[in-house]
């Protein structure tokens, strides 16, 4: 708790400021002259008296030590007052002289009954029992209980104990003796003297037992020091206890008529006594009591302060003790209860100051209250937080400051009376709240009423000297601090506004601006125009007195603009004051302002014009809504870099009269453009109010201003965003004064971007405008444009033939025309496979001039910049591109001619790059579909051929182009591991095939050894070598390769083949040739026949078991007879092997006719016939 | 009888602000304005609440000494703010939210209109006049 007296200071509440505002409140705060009075305020009349705010405790002198020069008595005394924390027992100790003359006792009332009591509490009470009267007095005194002259020294502490009680006469006070001695005592019992001798110095000093102590000064004294002091805190509770006991008695010869007062005091006597116990639950409830009791006091002018003060006292106890308790609310609503019984207890109208300073003062302490308990862990929350205790104080002071401007504008000559009717014979009051002039007097009616008007004048006129603004400021600073903690950012705000207002009427201009500045953007971009206007108004005013030019100038734009709720009248006033500072003259006083102030103020404003120096002033509108608004618009999103550049830029005044601008410019982010791009007037000062409407340089109130300007772009910005960066408005004239107005970007201000949205919102529809005229809410800004290249004039065509074919070189004929009027220069060409596609097409994807011969991978996808030449116009070339593509699929290929030409805008000559693309989808296919199949000799399918038996290979090559194809060649390359049987020669060479059609070709081949792999053997490729019908001669031949796939090959046990002729004749001998070969390493058994057939007769080896070697070959010799003619089946002959059952007569048809062609007996003339056949 | 009627857009700027002519305007329009900072925790702290158990109406916002601020938020966070003599001790809770609830339906009878733009200052005759007979009338 902090002394009463000493009010939190604004710099320990607000240093907790954070970040920018933090430096910028400092300095507001760290200004020295406020900052000193404040600190050193003594308490005034209406701070809390510190035995009130104080924690009351048990009251214990300590005699007989000396603590100067006697170490001992010293380490004693110490051990007594240091360290004194919570867990040690709550007393005040002192040390005092043994003769110390303790305070008088009046002697014991027998009668209350002529008693009448002269007021509620004395004021010295409070301080006599916290500090005056112990509760306990302890004699020290050094014996030990072998001393020699044990006689001599017990009577010297008999007379010292006797000297204490003659000063405590009539008083309950205890008495104790604590005897100092050097040696450690002996256990109770052991040491018979000192019993003895204790006894006899009990009695000799008139003590009980339990009153007298020894403090044996060895090494454990601080141990014996807490069992005394407990001791101590003992015998006082009794004390307390007794008192208690005593006040209580005399309730009973109270009457309620003449003795009210003394119901009060007595009950607030009982409580302060059990406070003093430390019972703090009986002193609350005491204390309650009290205060109802003080409510029930007849109240009348005369004593009303009085009781208000005793029932804040009270009060002020109560809500202490509900916080001790940590019952908050019952705090909360105690105060309420106060306020609201109190609320109305005016008094003397006279004095009116007097109840709001009272007001203010309780609510105060209730607020530092509050805080305590805060700091000591009590939760706060927004709504119910010191903040509000603080701010209702403020209020309150504010309310003293009006009442006392109110009672208080005595005349100058009005003198302080004489002989100071405030004064009293001891300096102080004898009871709380009671009139100096008049103490003890009971009478409702004044007995003088010409000493109690003098008496009133006396506290008007000292009231007159009370700085209430340093008050008002504290207590709000205090609620800043509070409600900041409490997540109130507007309360936090306003507080700072009436802060602000206040340092406005203490005249600390600076404070208050920059108070008045820190909040205005709060409300600003919150959109409380009226509450920003009153804060305006009055941060203008303290502009205006300290003669702060530029903060002038800003907050006269602003309460110009359509923010402010000021009247028309108002804002023509500032306009003209505005008008006349920025001809460098001074302005107008603001009305309302103290005269005094205002006459300095003018003396600054003159001193002002006369100073010469800087008086450019730029203000960037974007934090705040100026009397000007401004948007630019480019025409258009994107302009040709050959047309010239076009923007509007729209003004429009919101002020009740025109004003003349002297200068506009913007500026870009090349700021190459910026000189393009000003407007100015060579306009003298005076000119100002001249000429209002006509002229470019005006702005009609309510009118919208539309200033077109064009440049010519940059031939470089091709391709690049042009901005505006910021829009500069000049009104004043530079000689003299002028303020800049500085729009970033395309214009808008704080409030713009909400009117935006709700006019993009509405669907209002507007009055239709004369044609030069625009709504201003319809205008959109856009501040930045693009400039793009000049629109080319030249055809681009592409002529091919698709699709491409994979791996041909896909000849593309670009053809470029010029339809430019003047020749065109550096044209340049850039073609392939457009970029950004998959990345895998690009590496499959060539590109080159060169048609002649194939291209491979080291060509890149995309040629650029091929230098083509130049173009007269109407002219047109021709260039070739080929194309190679390695995989199948569509592609997109760009094709892009850009050129120089010279051009005129604005007459001004630029070179312009101008370019054209153009892109083209391509898809890829394969020329032709390869198929590759094995077959047998006899042309049936085989899923797998045999070691060392031919086979054929079958290629079939199907036309899927479009366009004719011609088959240069086709080569067979075998792998190692399959052989040709005869020459490998192509017989599709020179073969044309048109879409749909196909070739074939087969070539025999055999297997030397099966293979062990699984996937069978690889066979080797196909390369078929080819190019469109169509393509000239020198367009290389496309080789491609078609990889064969591998066949499985197996062995075989036994190979049958047959020899027979390649027909018969019906009744002529056929012999046929049976060919057995042993293909493994074994001897084979076989088991031969040949079932009849009826087309044939036969000879030869109808059945037969044979045995063939490995290696070798058994021949089997039949002469066929045929007796039918036309396609007839052979005797069928079956072969089974004894260690291969496998080995089936189907797998053997495979080798072997089945049938052969009989043809019918011819008759011998026709042999040559035959023979040709 | 409320003494002062504010209607608040989302965004927190008045759309409408009505207060007893016979006293200071600007006490109450910082008085509204101060009461934004307990209706925005109240909102903050209710926005897990399901949309349709929502409670509209936000209670006793902050008493002062003299008057008692109400607080009303709809579902758009457009805010309601009546200011009531604290000496009014005639006026419960349920009073007031019958009040609140008749100032909703007359908002949203302007919201109605197709000639008002939602974010407007209302200026609304007949809203005008259902604010008037509030801050006559003795409930």
């Amino acid at each position: 708790m902090p002394p009463p007296g000493i009010c939190y200071h604004p710099l320990s509440s607000l240093l907790e400021f954070q970040g920018a505002s933090f430096l910028r409140l400092c300095s507001l705060f760290l200004a020295p002259s406020i900052l000193r009075d404040t600190l050193n305020m003594s308490p005034t009349q209406w701070d809390f008296p510190v035995e009130l705010c104080c924690r009351p405790m048990a009251f214990v002198t300590l005699t007989g030590l000396d603590v100067v020069y006697n170490a001992v008595h010293r380490a004693v005394w110490d051990a007594f007052c240091a360290n004194r924390r919570a867990d040690r027992v709550p007393i005040s100790f002192k040390v005092l002289p043994g003769d110390h003359e303790y305070p008088k006792c009046r002697s014991k009332r027998t009668s209350y009954e002529w008693y009448i009591p002269k007021g509620i509490l004395k004021t010295g009470w409070m301080n006599k029992h916290l500090n005056l009267v112990p509760a306990l007095v302890v004699v020290f005194y050094e014996l030990d209980w072998d001393e020699p002259q044990w006689k001599e020294k017990q009577s010297e502490c008999a007379t010292r104990v006797e000297i204490v009680r003659q000063s405590l006469l009539g008083r309950n006070t205890k008495v104790a003796v604590v005897l100092i001695q050097k040696k450690t005592p002996l256990p109770p019992g052991e040491d018979v003297i000192a019993s003895e001798r204790a006894a006899a110095l009990c009695d000799a000093c008139e003590l009980s037992g339990k009153s007298l102590f020894v403090l044996p000064h060895t090494d454990h004294l601080v141990g014996y020091i807490i069992r005394l002091e407990n001791a101590f805190y003992e015998h006082a509770q009794t004390y307390y206890y007794t008192e208690i006991r005593r006040v209580k008695s005399h309730k009973e010869f109270l009457n309620k008529t003449t003795h009210q007062l003394l119901f009060v005091r007595h009950q607030f006597k009982i409580a302060f006594f059990s406070e003093l116990k430390q019972d703090t639950q009986n002193a609350l409830k005491n204390y309650r009591t009290a205060y109802n009791l003080v409510h029930e006091l007849r109240a009348h002018e005369t004593n009303i302060l009085e009781i208000k003060t005793m029932a804040g006292f009270i009060n002020y106890k109560i809500c202490r003790l509900c916080f001790q308790h940590n019952t908050p609310l019952d705090a909360i609503a105690q105060f309420r209860k106060h306020i609201d019984l109190c609320k109305k207890k005016i008094g003397s109208a006279e004095l009116s100051f007097e109840h709001a300073a009272w007001m203010s003062k309780q609510f105060q302490a209730f607020g530092d209250l509050f805080d305590e308990a805060i700091k000591l862990g009590l939760t706060a929350i927004q709504t119910q937080n010191p903040g509000f205790y603080y701010q209702q104080a403020a209020y309150y002071a504010q309310e003293r400051k009006q009442h006392a401007k109110a009672l208080c504008n005595h005349d100058a000559s009005v003198m302080y009376p004489s002989p100071d009717p405030l004064e009293t014979q001891t300096g102080a009051l004898d009871f709380y709240g009671q009139r100096s002039w008049r103490q003890g007097t009971l009478s409702f009616d004044p007995s003088d009423p010409e000493k109690e008007k003098v008496g009133i004048l006396a506290i008007q006129l000292k009231e007159r000297s009370v700085v209430h603004s340093e008050i008002i400021i504290t207590l709000l600073s205090n609620a800043v601090a509070q409600f900041k903690k409490y997540k109130c950012p507007r309360m936090k705000s306003h507080l700072m506004v009436q802060m602000g207002e206040e340092y406005y009427y203490a005249k600390d201009y600076t404070k208050a601006l920059k108070l008045l500045d820190y909040v205005m953007c709060d409300y600003r971009s919150e959109g409380w125009w009226t509450l920003l206007t009153s804060i305006l108004t009055t941060a203008l005013k303290c502009s205006y007195l300290m003669a702060q030019l530029k903060d002038y100038i800003t907050y006269s734009l602003e309460l110009l603009g359509r923010a402010s709720t000021l009247k028309d009248d108002q804002k023509s006033r500032i306009e003209k004051n505005l008008i006349n500072v920025l001809m460098n003259e001074s302005p107008d006083p603001e009305p309302d302002c103290d005269v005094l102030a205002v006459k300095t103020a003018q003396k600054l404003w003159a001193d002002r014009v006369s100073l010469a120096g800087s008086n450019v002033f730029t203000v960037g509108v974007q934090d705040f809504v100026p009397f000007v608004q401004c948007k630019a618009k480019f025409h258009t999103p994107s302009f040709h870099v050959d047309v010239p550049v076009q923007f509007d830029i729209y003004l429009k005044a919101d002020c009740p009269h025109p004003i003349r601008f002297s200068k506009l410019c913007v500026s870009f982010n090349n700021q190459e453009y910026n000189q393009f791009c000003t407007l100015e007037e060579a306009s003298k000062a005076s000119e100002v109010l001249e000429n209002l409407t006509q002229g470019k340089m005006c702005l009609v109130p309510g009118k919208t201003r539309k200033l077109l300007f064009k440049f010519v772009a940059k031939t470089e910005d091709v391709g690049k965003k042009i901005e505006i960066t910021s829009v500069d408005l000049v009104l004043g004239s530079e000689t003299g004064r002028c303020v800049v107005l500085s729009w970033q970007g395309g214009g808008g201000d704080a409030a713009s971007s909400q009117e935006a949205l709700q006019a993009a919102r509405s669907f209002k529809r507007r009055p239709k405008l004369p044609d030069n005229e625009v709504h201003w809410d319809s205008i959109i800004i856009q501040s930045s444009t693009m400039i793009i290249s000049r629109v080319p004039n030249i055809s681009v065509h592409l002529r091919h033939e698709p699709p491409a074919l994979t791996n041909e070189m896909y000849c593309l004929v670009v053809t470029v025309q010029s339809h430019e009027k003047t020749q065109i220069r550096d044209v340049k060409l850039t073609a392939g496979l457009k970029p950004g596609q998959d990345a895998n097409l690009t590496q499959k994807t060539h590109v080159t001039l060169c048609g002649t011969e194939l291209c491979d991978e080291s060509y890149p996808a995309l040629l650029t910049d091929i230098p083509v030449g130049d173009l007269r116009p109407g002219e047109q070339l021709e260039k070739k591109i080929y194309v190679r593509c390695g995989t199948i699929g569509s592609r997109m290929f760009l094709v892009y001619v850009s050129y120089l030409i010279n051009t005129t805008v604005e007459e001004k000559e630029i070179i312009c790059r101008c370019h054209k693309d153009e892109t083209v989808t391509i898809e890829t296919v394969f020329p032709f579909d390869v198929a590759v199949k094995f077959v047998s000799m006899k042309f049936e399918h085989l899923e797998r051929v045999y070691a060392d038996i031919p086979f054929l290979l079958m290629a079939d090559l199907l036309s899927a182009s479009p366009w004719a194809l011609t088959l240069v060649s086709s080569e067979l390359r075998l792998a190692p591991s399959v052989m040709a049987v005869d020459q490998l020669e192509s017989h599709v060479d020179q073969v044309v095939l048109q879409t749909g059609e196909s070739a074939s070709e087969c070539f025999c081949l055999q297997c030397p050894s099966a293979g062990n792999l699984e996937g069978g053997v690889a066979t080797g490729h196909y390369i078929i070598s080819w190019k469109r019908t169509s393509a000239m001669e020198n367009i290389p031949v496309i080789s491609t390769v078609i990889t064969l796939p591998h066949v499985i090959v197996e062995n075989i046990p036994l190979h049958v083949n047959a020899d027979l002729p390649s027909f018969g004749r019906v009744r002529e001998s056929l012999p046929v040739k049976y060919h057995l070969q042993n293909k493994t390493n074994l001897v084979q058994d076989v088991e031969i026949s040949v079932e009849p057939s009826d087309a044939f007769m036969f000879s030869g080896l109808k059945q037969i078991r044979l045995r063939i070697l490995p290696g070798t070959e058994q021949e089997m010799l039949y002469n066929f007879y045929p007796l039918m003619a036309g396609y007839q089946p052979l005797p069928s002959l079956s072969i089974s092997l004894l260690r291969f059952p496998n080995f089936t007569n189907q797998l053997l048809r495979r080798f072997i006719p089945t049938s052969i062609f009989v043809k019918p007996q011819g008759r011998l003339a026709d042999d040559a016939s035959i023979a040709a056949a | 009888m409320a003494v002062c009627v504010a209607v608040i857009a989302k965004e927190n700027y008045p759309l409408y602000i009505r207060s007893t002519p016979m006293e200071n305007e600007l006490k109450f329009h910082y008085m509204v304005h101060t009461s934004l900072d307990v209706v925005d925790e109240k909102i903050s702290a209710m926005g897990k609440a399901l949309v349709d158990q929502r409670e509209l109406y936000l209670g006793l916002l902050y008493p002062t000494e003299d008057y008692k601020v109400y607080g009303y938020v709809t579902n758009s966070k457009v805010k309601f703010v009546m200011v009531v003599d604290s000496s009014n001790t005639a006026l419960r809770d349920n009073e007031i939210r019958s009040m609140f609830r008749k100032l909703h339906n007359s908002y949203t009878d302007v919201m109605c209109n197709p000639f008002y733009n939602p974010g407007d200052r209302i200026q609304s005759r007949a809203f005008d006049n259902m604010v008037t007979s509030m801050m006559i009338q003795v409930c």
